[in-house]
């Protein structure tokens, strides 16, 4: 669904055959015998016998943050840059007639001036002789990439975007996903279109049919759908609605780009330095020898930061255009329009189970809008996260002339899992079941029956009264929801250490921290293999001259990029005391490195701090990269990681205000590399879970097509004062499937919180909440309390 | 934004002098400077008087307070005679916008600041109250728009602070070079119905000098509360502004204005009236509630206001009277 998936098991690699841990700490942990292959580095123990992995380092560049002095892509300045400002449509659907460019070229301070001939990120379609040729790009939403100046100041160049002349031929136009599914609804597209994924996802599937702006279904069967219903003694059917969610990163997209005759040198704010590269290269036709990414710190980024975007090549072409280095932020508005977002849903979800309680049945017929792109897919959680022998999904894409989506922090499965888990909750109170037990009877997957008995024990789930108990105006209540993701190894990851003969230590490699802190990772992993502090290691990631590193979607960074640099420390370290072993007078064998020493096994008198041994070292520097190895077994995309959402709310039913009070999240992610980063990673993703169950929506106004809210007054994102207590419990699971074991945690741990929101709604009210955002508007239609109004 | 000349100001005087047609005046810029940044204001001149010291103080005498218009809501807030006496002003000024727009926006410009309609507030939009044809909120997003005077220009007005102003019975001093007026509050807003490209009746060339607020019954107590869709940095969709002059148990007199619900700061005498001469409790407060929401006439998004406010001035009137605490679900309810 998002990646390659590469399947290395039938490649004949010597192997040798290892003791590891495998299974959850304190649950079923034991040592398995797994063939892994000759070269591996020997299985680390669990985190409790480890001196830097599995700690609560501090973030490696916290300080440079906190401080300014670490540089984003906004705080980059070159000699001679220029400032860029993009014009953007001011219609939803037009044909463009002329763009005059004059009055802006004249202006004093004006370098360069583009149009844009290609509009990335829109769907295609699958025969352009639909559509009669056209000199400018189809505007198809408000917002859409006109043209681009480049001037001396910001402000000069916001002055001349405004003098560029862009005539319309408006077409009709529609922004509302009921409206566009009518059979009269204006036309997005002529014809069937597909939009082309990222390397973080998104694009929806492509061959399907397409009626009108209606592009699907693309189908998932399992078993038989109608002897699951027959055979259930319960159904629940229900129809959901959720919104459309934007990114909204605190930094914005933007590039600072030089082009140069010998390179161009790009600095961006993305999520992959590779595929920004890769693009490049393509668009521009140059050699990847000759394009240079550079992303040394990054503000987020979602899902919608993978290419190098429309304002990324128009950065490039102004930059070449005027022979200097363009600088090119988009503001708040641009970013709400023009770089992605969430896909809301129309889901009818129809689940049914036996007496006995095991489900025999599901059914999710989906209708959403990704814009003028697709992928609004959500079946993810209907299909892996329960037992079922039955199951049919119908994914249906609506075209509407808005920004098209990109993939968004677990694509579909925020929206999936609000449809599913509501729906499991209210199968499991018609069959008279707990919650948690009629999940224990449909999961299969061990991980997530911890979870949830730990999450029992630490919530006080049984202290949860029946539905609507509270008598006064203000209700409380408990619910649960959990999560489904899948181990996604990127094999584009490699990395390089050095030991210099000062003592110093360092790793290089491509991949970008995109805020998860794989810096911070990155330390420890070499710290551990030579016995240093995380801090004792330099670490220079985020740029393409250095060895390849994995685009940072699909929670793949951490397991990705860290066993190929355990396994470049581990090569190091074995050069190194190679190196050093005849000047110490020991065997190389007989040489451990420990606690800032290199020490003889045999003769605990023999030893020597690194420093002083490494002045020893044959050469001043002693270098060893290794890539990405393939997992040791291929364990299937289902069942890989959990993750159960424990909220407890109070609604106050008169008001419509849902105040959280506290939320607990009990995940797992292989092994636990960074328990405090992985923290902070589970604080952003329930918050953000919050934040969209409750706040956040993107409000196109039918009239003119245009965005009402693009900014962070109306579109409102979580703020402080919202935040709740939040308790994070992770479990150590130990996969058995690399040098580091470590998995991901970015994605499964905010899809369920909007779930297990509505599901504490219920607990609190006893009435269902199946839309979001749950303002007090929708509350309070809910519940009934709103006289109907008749426009 | 535009190219502007921008004039300093250190006197009242040289203020008045430089505020010529096309000059718009600038105290923290916390809306005029946003307003021009998106295009639908573009003054010659700004003419600068957050410097005139003058225009700065808050002095309480036996008879009533006096504000100068450059003091921040944030001063407003923290002040304690203000917080004592005229609590509904200082909840007013604690709960509008973020610290950091409190520590520079003024009670001058908050009073005058512009409408957050978003269709006013997009230069895409030429709605009515630019001088246009259309008011978008009638059939378009009015989720956030006025519930009452709403068919000709639905905004709400902006301003926390004009709701207890307006319940305490505040007036505005007004300087021009013409010579100078007080203006009460209940007059100084505009409904569309009077004008609907303006929210206030101020002249071109007027300053706000000072307000004023006459000193409560030692008997009578206030309290203002605001809600919104989060809980901390949010506009209001309801709230209240309540003045409730008490004689033992029995409500003598009571003040009741709402601010999210029309395009100015309504008094909403039926629920006044209700309350004259009754003890405050549950009863009588829900009734006023119910009573002030009867006239409502919601556009398309937003009848779920009309519960809101009803509860919302029950509410603050049982806070008012002492017999209910702070609102938790409220704008800053749980600090
Ligand atoms: C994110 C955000 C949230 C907000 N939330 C709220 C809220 O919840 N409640 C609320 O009430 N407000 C809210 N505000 C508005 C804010 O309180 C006002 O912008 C601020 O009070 C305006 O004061 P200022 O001094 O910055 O005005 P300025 O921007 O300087 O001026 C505003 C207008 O008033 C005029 N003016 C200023 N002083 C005088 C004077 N002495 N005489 C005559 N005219 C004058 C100016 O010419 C201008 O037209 C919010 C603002 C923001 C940005």
């Amino acid at each position: 669904m998002l990646m390659k998936f590469v399947d290395d098991s039938k490649e004949n690699v010597p192997k040798r055959s290892e003791s590891l841990i495998v299974g959850i700490k304190g649950d079923d942990m034991h040592q398995a015998q797994v063939q892994i292959p000759t070269e591996e580095p020997p299985p680390l123990p669990e985190n409790d016998r480890l001196k830097a992995i599995g700690k609560r380092a501090t973030r490696w560049d916290g300080n440079l943050k906190v401080s300014g002095s670490g540089k984003y892509t906004a705080d980059i300045r070159l000699p001679g840059m220029l400032y860029a400002q993009m014009v953007d449509a001011t219609v939803p659907h037009a044909k463009v007639v002329s763009i005059d460019t004059t009055e802006a070229e004249k202006m004093p301070g004006v370098k360069a001036v583009h149009v844009v001939e290609h509009v990335l990120g829109n769907a295609q379609l699958r025969d352009p002789k639909q559509e009669l040729p056209s000199k400018y790009p189809i505007v198809r939403y408000a917002g859409q990439p006109v043209a681009a100046v480049a001037a001396v100041s910001p402000q000069l160049a916001r002055a001349a975007a405004l003098k560029v002349k862009v005539k319309y031929a408006p077409l009709p136009f529609v922004v509302d996903r009921d409206d566009a599914r009518k059979h009269d609804a204006p036309l997005v597209y002529p014809g069937p279109a597909d939009q082309a994924g990222t390397a973080g996802g998104g694009g929806g599937p492509k061959n399907v049919p397409q009626v009108g702006n209606v592009h699907g279904p693309a189908e998932h069967k399992v078993g038989y759908i109608d002897e699951g219903f027959s055979d259930a003694a319960e159904v629940v059917e229900a129809r959901y609605i959720t919104q459309v969610q934007t990114h909204s990163a605190l930094e914005t997209h933007g590039v600072v780009a030089d082009w140069k005759p010998d390179v161009l040198t790009v600095y961006a704010s993305t999520q992959g330095t590779s595929t920004v590269r890769d693009e490049l290269a393509y668009v521009f036709s140059l050699p990847k020898n000759k394009v240079r990414v550079i992303t040394e710190y990054m503000g987020g980024g979602f899902g919608a930061k993978f290419g190098a975007g429309n304002f990324g090549v128009v950065a490039t072409h102004l930059s070449k255009k005027a022979g200097a280095p363009v600088w090119l932020m988009l503001d708040r508005q641009q970013e709400h329009l023009s770089v992605g977002n969430r896909p809301d849903s129309d889901q009818s979800l129809k689940i049914g189970a036996k007496k006995d309680g095991t489900l025999s049945a599901i059914q999710l017929v989906s209708y959403g809008t990704a814009g003028c792109g697709t992928g609004a897919g959500c079946s993810g959680p209907a299909i892996n996260m329960y037992k079922c022998p039955n199951v049919h999904t119908q994914e249906y894409d609506v075209f509407i002339n808005g920004g098209p989506a990109a993939s968004f922090r677990a694509p579909g499965h925020p929206q999936g899992c609000f449809a599913l888990e509501q729906s499991i909750d209210e199968l499991a109170e018609k069959l008279g079941m707990d919650p948690l037990d009629f999940r224990d009877k449909n999961d299969e997957f061990e991980p997530r029956r911890v979870e949830r008995r730990i999450g029992r024990a630490k919530f006080g789930w049984d202290q949860r009264r029946k539905a609507g108990s509270d008598p006064g105006p203000v209700k409380r209540g408990m619910g649960v929801a959990q999560a489904v993701w899948y181990r996604i190894i990127h094999m584009d990851s490699a990395a390089e250490v050095r030991v210099h003969q000062d003592g110093s230590v360092e790793l290089m490699s491509g991949v970008q921290d995109i805020g998860g802190g794989i810096k911070t990772v990155l330390a420890q992993v070499v710290a551990e293999e030579f016995g240093l502090t995380p801090k004792d290691i330099s670490i220079r990631i985020g740029d393409t001259q250095y060895p390849s590193g994995p685009p940072s979607g699909g929670s793949c960074t951490t397991a990705s990029i860290t066993p190929a640099a355990r396994n470049a420390a581990y090569q190091a370290k074995l050069a190194f005391l190679r190196s050093v072993a005849p000047a110490l007078n020991v065997s190389s064998d007989d040489l451990v490195l420990q606690d800032g020493h290199v020490r003889s096994k045999s003769d605990s008198s023999k030893s020597w701090t690194f420093k002083r041994a490494a002045a020893k070292m044959r050469t001043s520097e002693i270098a060893a990269r290794a890539d990405r190895v393939p997992d040791y077994k291929n364990v299937g995309r289902r069942l890989n990681y959990g993750g159960v959402h424990f909220i407890e709310i109070s609604v106050d039913t008169e008001m419509g205000h849902i105040h959280v009070e506290r939320a607990l999240a009990v995940q797992d992610c292989g092994r636990p590399m960074n328990p405090l980063h992985l923290e902070s990673q589970i604080n952003g993703g329930v918050l953000q879970g919050i934040s969209y169950a409750l706040y956040e929506n993107r409000i196109l106004d039918k009239q003119k097509g245009l965005m009402v809210n693009p900014n962070f007054d109306f579109y409102k994102v979580i703020g402080a004062q919202e935040t709740p207590k939040i308790e994070i419990h992770v479990i150590e699971n130990y996969l058995g499937l690399s040098s580091t074991d470590a998995g991901g945690i970015g994605e499964p741990s905010t899809m369920a919180t909007a779930a297990a929101i509505a599901n504490a709604f219920y607990n609190a009210t006893g009435v269902r909440m199946r839309r979001t955002p749950m303002t007090p508007a929708a509350v309070l239609e809910t519940l009934g309390k709103v006289r109907s109004v008749t426009a | 934004m535009n190219r502007f000349a921008f004039t300093n100001c250190d006197t009242l005087d040289q203020a008045l002098s430089a505020l010529t047609p096309g000059a718009e005046l600038k105290a923290g810029g916390t809306d005029v400077l946003d307003r021009m940044k998106e295009r639908i204001s573009a003054p010659e001149k700004l003419v600068n008087i957050r410097n005139i010291q003058a225009l700065r103080g808050i002095d309480e005498s036996s008879t009533g307070l006096r504000i100068g218009p450059l003091m921040t809501l944030g001063e407003i807030a923290e002040h304690p005679a203000i917080q004592k006496n005229y609590t509904a002003l200082a909840n007013a000024a604690a709960h509008a916008a973020t610290p950091q727009i409190r520590n520079m926006g003024t009670i001058g410009g908050n009073l005058v600041q512009r409408p957050r309609c978003w269709y006013f507030r997009s230069a895409d939009y030429d709605c009515r109250r630019k001088g246009g044809e259309t008011c978008y909120a009638q059939i378009g997003d009015n989720e956030y728009h006025a519930i009452f005077h709403n068919s000709i220009c639905a905004i709400v007005h902006p301003s926390s602070t004009a709701v207890p102003l307006m319940a305490l019975g505040g007036s505005l001093d007004v300087a021009s070079s013409d010579g100078k007026r007080t203006i009460p509050l209940e007059t100084f807003f505009l409904l569309p119905e009077q004008n609907w490209t303006r929210e206030n009746i101020l002249r071109p060339g007027e300053i706000i000098t000072a307000i004023n607020v006459p000193k409560p019954a030692s008997t009578a107590r206030s309290a203002y509360q605001k809600w919104a869709e989060r809980e901390g940095t949010d506009w209001a969709i309801a709230d209240a502004g309540v003045v409730l002059d008490m004689d033992g148990d029995t409500c003598r007199k009571a003040a009741i204005v709402v601010g999210a619900a029309a395009p100015a700061p309504l008094r909403m005498h039926e629920a006044e009236v209700m309350l004259a001469g009754k003890p405050i409790t549950e009863e009588t407060a829900r009734a006023a509630g119910k009573a002030a929401m009867v006239k409502a006439s919601p556009l398309t998004h937003n009848a779920y206001k009309i519960p809101m406010f009803e509860v919302a001035i029950y509410r603050t009137i049982l806070l008012t009277a002492g017999k209910m605490g702070p609102d938790p679900s409220a704008v800053g309810g749980r600090a």
